[in-house]
């Protein structure tokens, strides 16, 4: 591994929570002034954490504090092989086990909320994961390879080859952002509704673990948008800040959908984009 | 300055309200208060939350309740009271299955009157809440350590 890789690597590792709560404080303000409100102040996402962490620690069952620490470990594992450039099937695989092991934490507690909040987070894995799959399959047969530094150095943007690829990994961002409308089994606005079910029985640690996670996964899945702009790195950066603004605009201006819908939809845009752009760069580019 | 008050989440709990105060509690969250400028999110679950709003007077149907909302915040936490049927009970304290004020059951910290209060004067309890929250905090961790 190269000295660059590692670098990349200890950035990721200390500024990703820095970048990603910056981005939900960001993210909070626009959100209010979207709704005519003024909003918290840009730090408030840290104040939150603090706060939470500050508070005594409920714990309904011992193993879940477990599972919310092996989340945190897998996500911050799943970011590393990303930044050091690593195999992009291996990113993959261990981003799905780390979203496994929320579900689990959340089924560990009786509670019918958290179950309940656990079994959409399923529907929500099983509506995103053929997506998922498809952008390294996508990025692989244009670069013949999964290795993230090599996919980096390629010469022209991924961008021109797979267009419906990103359409694709578009709608499914949304469902990993938490954003309506596909906010379904854990949101940032509706925390009264069923649709907090997830985090019903976390309390403060472990609740702070969970928000903290959620911010390494953000700068994990603008990084991955990140890919597809690689050879010009301003314009990645800039599509990638585009995209979460285009993402907190569709969040203020839509409703909450069906789980039918989002099952629907999403396998639908994997099929026509993800799978149409594959097949056409198949026929196309041998 | 500690975190805690930077960020106090409220939970909240209609007793046997007219809804007055409720409303009122609301109407703090809407663009023309908008209490999220201070880190306020209603939360909705007594797991995450810091402060237990409770409007209303408490009667036998919801004494386990109001009991069992405040037993699983996690410290430190602190009560507010809102209306004056939180507090004492108000026109319906003659009723015969209304115990009275919130104080009947939980620890009270704060009490707002009015009938219904104010988003400001609810505002004001919160701010309130916030130096007697600290002070909690504080104890709180002398007590654990």
């Amino acid at each position: 591994m190269s000295t660059s890789c590692l670098t990349s690597g200890l950035l990721y590792l200390l500024l990703a929570p820095l970048i990603g709560g910056l981005i939900a404080g960001l993210d909070r303000i626009i959100s209010a002034r979207m709704q005519t409100r003024v909003g918290p102040p840009i730090w408030q996402p840290f104040y939150d954490v603090c706060k939470l962490f500050s508070k005594e620690h409920l714990v309904v069952n011992r193993s879940q504090t477990l599972f919310v620490f092996g989340l945190f470990i897998f996500m911050i594992i799943t970011g590393l092989l990303f930044f050091t450039g690593y195999d992009l099937l291996l990113v993959i695989f261990a981003f799905t086990l780390a979203s496994i092991l929320l579900i689990l934490a959340a089924y560990k507690a009786g509670s019918p909320y958290s179950f309940i909040g656990a079994e959409r987070e399923l529907m929500q894995m099983m509506a995103y994961e053929p997506m998922v799959l498809l952008v390294p399959i996508g990025i692989y047969m244009v670069t013949k390879t999964f290795s993230v530094a090599e996919i980096v150095k390629y010469e022209t943007p991924l961008i021109y080859y797979l267009p419906g690829v990103f359409i694709g990994l578009l709608h499914i961002l949304t469902i990993k952002f938490r954003k309506s409308p596909f906010d379904l089994s854990s949101t940032h606005h509706a925390h009264q509704e069923l649709v907090k079910g997830l985090t019903t029985e976390f309390s403060g640690p472990s609740l702070a673990l969970i928000e903290i996670t959620h911010w390494y996964e953000n700068v994990l899945l603008l990084g991955i948008i990140f890919l597809f702009f690689a050879p010009i790195p301003w314009v990645g950066v800039l599509a990638a800040l585009l995209i979460y603004f285009l993402e907190i605009m569709i969040d203020n201006s839509f409703a909450r959908m069906k789980w039918e819908f989002l099952l629907k939809s999403s396998w639908w845009m994997a099929l026509v984009f993800g799978g149409g752009n594959i097949l056409l760069l198949m026929l196309l580019k041998r | 300055m500690s975190s805690i008050i930077k960020s106090p989440w409220v939970i909240h709990y209609d007793g046997s309200s007219c809804n007055g105060c409720d409303i009122e509690v609301l109407a703090a969250l809407t663009p023309r208060f908008d209490v999220e400028r201070f880190g306020i999110i209603n939360t909705g679950n007594p797991k995450h939350a810091d402060i237990f709003l409770v409007t209303g007077s408490v009667n036998e149907q919801n004494i386990p309740i109001v009991k069992n909302i405040y037993e699983q915040m996690p410290d430190p936490k602190v009560v507010i009271a809102i209306g004056i049927c939180a507090a004492t009970g108000g026109i319906f304290k003659e009723c015969y299955n209304v115990q009275g004020g919130v104080g009947e059951v939980i620890p009270v910290d704060v009490y707002v009157p009015g009938c219904a209060a104010r988003p400001e004067a609810i505002i004001d309890g919160v701010v309130k809440a916030l130096g007697i929250l600290q002070k909690k905090q504080e104890e709180w961790k002398a007590k654990v350590s």
